[in-house]
């Protein structure tokens, strides 16, 4: 996961327009916004696109290869691969994308009180952010979902738990370095209320490294998400979703390689995208990388 | 100082290094001649952006390989160019024939080798000496260097050390295998004030022990007046005035010249106010036609503006300018 | 140096205790009654009140968090509700598989990826460093299982060159080999990818300090550039990176046994999860943490190691 890679390095605080900038200039981060554009297409477009309804059966077809009338064949209940695959882009998308929301807004939030607030608030909370890290994400999310129950909710519950932790350590370090800049005296100075400071003052210069973060997060939230559904902790069958389709495809691996085959390469491209998207974006703002 | 014997250890003619900017090559250092004769320590004087690190960097071929390039001249080392050297044998020449000095101390120190080892890998590599035997040599250059408690603590590592004891090792280092040149470059100033004078005390005394050659670069005139023996203005990636220390001192002839002495504060006047040279150095991707201080000079003439002046030799003197050689003509 | 290590091993401790009590609790609210599990559908209330008792579900919480504790400090890491075995029994059944597992992974992720990540530095904007970037990116975007899948479909199932079981006897190192290759290649072939980054841009930001131009201005030449002065400085962020990336490799290799149907801690855990066997559950997650620990104590060690900075302070 490239994200912890950088937990081990301090962030520059750079605001939108270097983001901006960063974007227009970078091939990798283009390649990367395209393919995602191109998946995010399908899933709004699913009701558009699909064949055929993804929840309907017709086990006479079960198990069929690729043709005219299923283009990436059918499942083990005779259901339509595609459309499955379309259906299931929306629900990969909606729980990284909203995980992702959270965790960025509660980690977020906390890293910069705790970074603002400094002494004992920041020891506790980035003591609970510690334990939370020492959990392997993966097993993170499973007693999690173990403990509320499989279903779509408690999914993006249990992934943003896993992704909490790192967002408040990203968040924490330059809000130490920003505290300490004029502005930031200016304001207190001035009276400002510490929430406006932080708001308003810190979170804009912020932005650029937790946009780099958020895409490389939410590549590893879908990750998260198809391991579960291939576990068999995701959202409940029959609903179509890349990991349990890939179950699927893994139980019948024998007679029908190909089922596996879809929905892999789905979540690869998904994932390959943000990764892209993220990647470029990171090599483009730091200023350590940027010498190249 | 008597005139130095006709004796050049390093002649640089015509040096042009140029950076990279988008797909443009822009001149640093333009066209530029340098000589440092046998024994000497010439100072090279400017502000940031005249040159004067480049051109330490270009000597030395230590250059950064994308992005900079040396696009004309000639520097040759005892009649040697080291232009048109491999990079083999440049990697035999430095260290070895010419030694180099940097700014930050800082950061110059492998901080996961022992300072020894650091001192003695030069002598490893040119002189073939085996790992005791260059031991030995690196105690005797560290006591040189005046560290104290060299011998316990040469198998120390650089975060042990302050900064006037990095640099001193690092002196160490480059003088490790008795090169013939030193290049110095901004060798004290991200020292102390008290630590600055010993250390320009110490180069200077190794330099007499030694029979070396020294190039300093600086910004500070307080050092040239204490080590150098000639001084060469840089402007802009050119020499505008060159001249033994004292007559320099005592009688700049150059505009810019003049106006970084009377920058200079003194202890020795009243300087209540300082002059300030208004403007700032050209930034190499705009350089003016004609001469490059003209748009910052009190005495420019239109011929100033339109014409590069060339560098002009009067007795021991060089000056670059249009105004000024032409008084002493008519003079 | 012996000082600095139990320094960091005390500095564990309270996360482990915190870790202990996260497990607990958790444990504790998973739904499903345990008793229920063991004895199934047909107990009657009296059974099963009965075996809850025995099993001190009954006494208030924060009696069975200092049972479990205390245990946990005497060794006895609890009993598995469904086998009945020790939990420390049913671990040690799985470690090998796992040992073999982790290691080769750790093995084959170090090896193929600092070497890369040195090529992609040293040779930056030719061909080797972009191919090597966009191999490390795409590699990195597998989840394990696809890749697994993948691995499983090209290699065991189209072309019969390795096991579908993804695991052999103990006793039988040729077998056990054999079927270690692909899932070994899996779990390892991720790591690479992520190591292969991290070496070189550790690399290319320790090529551009200022001691390599000192170095180079001594006269060292290309090649002890690279290898005395700027790799021991580049590994150290290496390392600390590669302690980080244990979190993951676990995750990945719980998906990797699934694929290759090997046993192991991670199907273990699965298990112990779906069978709502809690007490295993407990266990298992306790030694994962203090593995997990231990791991990053072990990351200190070899930082201790390499960097006089962090020993001589």
């Amino acid at each position: 996961m490239t994200a912890h890679a950088d937990a081990a390095a301090p962030p520059a605080p750079a605001g939108a327009s270097a983001l901006a900038h960063a974007f227009r200039s970078n091939r990798t981060s283009w390649a990367g916004a395209v393919l995602l554009a191109a998946v995010v297409l399908a899933a709004v477009a699913a009701p558009l696109l699909a064949p055929a309804d993804p929840l309907q059966q017709d086990i006479l077809a079960r198990l069929g290869p690729p043709s005219a009338e299923h283009p990436l064949g059918t499942d083990t209940y005779g259901r339509d691969v595609l459309s499955r695959l379309l259906y299931g882009a929306q629900i990969s998308l909606t729980v990284g994308f909203a995980a992702i929301v959270v965790a960025v807004a509660v980690g977020g939030t906390l890293g910069i009180v705790a970074g603002y607030a400094g002494g004992l608030t920041d020891q506790i909370v980035m003591g609970a952010m510690d334990v939370l890290l020492s959990f392997p994400t993966l097993l993170l999310g499973l007693m999690v979902v173990a403990t509320l129950g499989p279903s779509l909710e408690n999914l993006i519950v249990a992934i943003a738990v896993t992704e909490m932790a790192p967002f408040a350590r990203i968040a924490r370090a330059p809000t130490l370095v920003l505290k300490e800049q004029g502005f930031v005296e200016a304001g207190r100075a001035l009276g400002f209320h510490p929430v406006r400071i932080m708001a308003v003052h810190i979170l804009p210069n912020l932005i650029a490294e937790l946009a780099v973060m958020a895409s490389l997060w939410l590549a590893a939230a879908i990750r998260t998400e198809a391991a579960l559904s291939f576990i068999g902790l995701g959202v409940k069958p029959p609903a179509a979703t890349w990991g349990g389709m890939i179950r699927e495809g893994f139980e019948t691996m024998l007679d029908a390689p190909w089922l596996a085959l879809f929905p892999s390469l789905a979540v690869l491209a998904t994932v390959l995208a943000l990764n892209l998207l993220g990647d470029g974006l990171r090599d483009a703002i730091d200023p350590k990388l940027r010498r190249e | 100082m008597t005139r130095p014997p006709e004796d050049p250890v390093l002649a640089i003619r015509g040096l042009r290094t140029e950076f990279r900017s988008g797909r443009t090559w822009y001149p640093a250092v333009r066209g530029l001649d340098l000589t440092l004769y046998r024994n000497e320590t010439l100072a090279v004087v400017g502000e940031s952006g005249s040159g004067k690190s480049v051109t330490a960097l270009s000597i030395l071929r230590l250059l950064p390989e994308s992005g900079a390039r040396i696009a004309a001249g000639r520097i040759e080392l005892e009649g040697r160019d080291l232009l048109r050297l491999s990079e083999r044998e440049m990697e035999r020449v430095r260290g070895d024939r010419i030694g180099m000095v940097f700014q930050e101390p800082m950061t110059a120190l492998n901080p996961t080798m022992r300072i020894g080892d650091q001192v003695a890998e030069a002598l490893r590599i040119h002189r073939g000496l085996d790992r005791a035997a260059a031991r030995r040599e690196a105690l005797a250059l560290l006591e040189e260097v005046k560290l104290p408690s060299a011998a316990q603590r040469m198998d120390e590592y650089p975060h042990q050390f302050s900064g006037g004891m990095r640099q001193r090792v690092v002196i160490a280092m480059a003088l490790a295998c008795r090169p013939q040149v030193l290049l110095a470059d901004e060798p004290t100033t991200a020292l102390d004030v008290t630590i600055q004078a010993q250390v320009l005390g110490l180069l200077d005394e190794l330099k007499r022990s030694h029979g070396m050659s020294m190039l300093v670069i600086t910004h500070n005139l307080g050092v040239v007046a204490l080590i150098a023996d000639r001084v060469a203005v840089m402007y802009a990636g050119q020499v505008v005035e060159e001249a033994p220390v004292r007559a320099l001192f005592a009688a700049p002839r150059h505009p810019y010249t003049e106006a970084l002495l009377r920058a200079t504060p003194r202890v020795d006047e009243d300087t209540a106010a300082l002059a300030p040279i208004p403007g700032q150095v050209p930034s190499i991707r705009a350089m003016p036609a004609g001469c490059a201080f003209a748009p910052r000079c009190p005495l420019r003439r239109p011929r100033c503006e339109a014409e590069a002046p060339p560098l002009h030799a009067d007795g021991e003197r060089l000056l670059r300018c249009w105004v000024r050689n032409e008084e002493r003509i008519a003079a | 140096m012996i000082r600095y290590l139990i320094r960091r091993a005390l500095l564990a401790l309270p996360t482990l205790l915190a870790m202990l009590t996260v497990v607990f609790l958790l444990a504790r609210v998973v739904p499903g009654d345990p008793a229920q599990v063991v004895l199934g559908d047909q107990a009657t209330p009296e059974a099963l009140a009965a075996l809850r008792e025995r099993l001190g579900l009954d006494r208030p919480l924060a009696v069975q968090y200092l049972d479990f504790v205390g245990g946990v400090l005497r060794g006895d890491f609890g009993t598995s509700l469904t086998t009945g075995r020790s939990v420390v029994a049913e671990v040690a059944a799985v470690l090998p598989y796992t040992l073999d597992l982790t290691l080769s992974a750790l093995a084959i992720g170090v090896l193929l990826g600092v070497p890369l990540g040195i090529l992609a530095a040293v040779r930056r904007n030719a061909w080797p460093d972009y191919v090597t970037r966009v191999l490390s990116l795409v590699g990195l975007s597998f989840p394990a299982f696809v890749s697994g899948i993948l691995l499983l479909l090209a290699f065991a199932i189209q072309t019969p060159w390795f096991p579908v079981i993804g695991a052999a006897a103990l006793d039988d190192p040729g077998g056990r080999l054999h079927a270690l290759v692909l899932p070994a290649l899996n779990l390892g072939l991720i790591m690479t990818a992520y190591v292969t980054r991290v070496t070189r841009s550790s690399m290319l930001g320790v090529l551009g300090e200022d001691f390599v131009r000192t170095a180079r201005a001594k006269g060292v030449s290309r090649r002890a550039l690279v290898w005395r002065h700027a790799l021991p400085n580049a590994l150290i962020p290496v390392v600390t990176v590669v302690g980080l990336y244990l979190g993951t490799l676990i995750g990945n290799s719980v998906l990797t046994e699934i694929v290759f149907s090997r046993p192991g801690l991670g199907k273990l855990i699965l298990s112990a999860i779906s069978m709502r066997d809690y007490t295993l559950l407990q266990g298992i997650m306790v030694i994962f943490a203090a593995c997990v620990i231990a791991a990053n104590t072990l990351t200190d060690l070899v930082y201790g190691l390499i960097d006089p900075r962090v020993t001589y302070a």
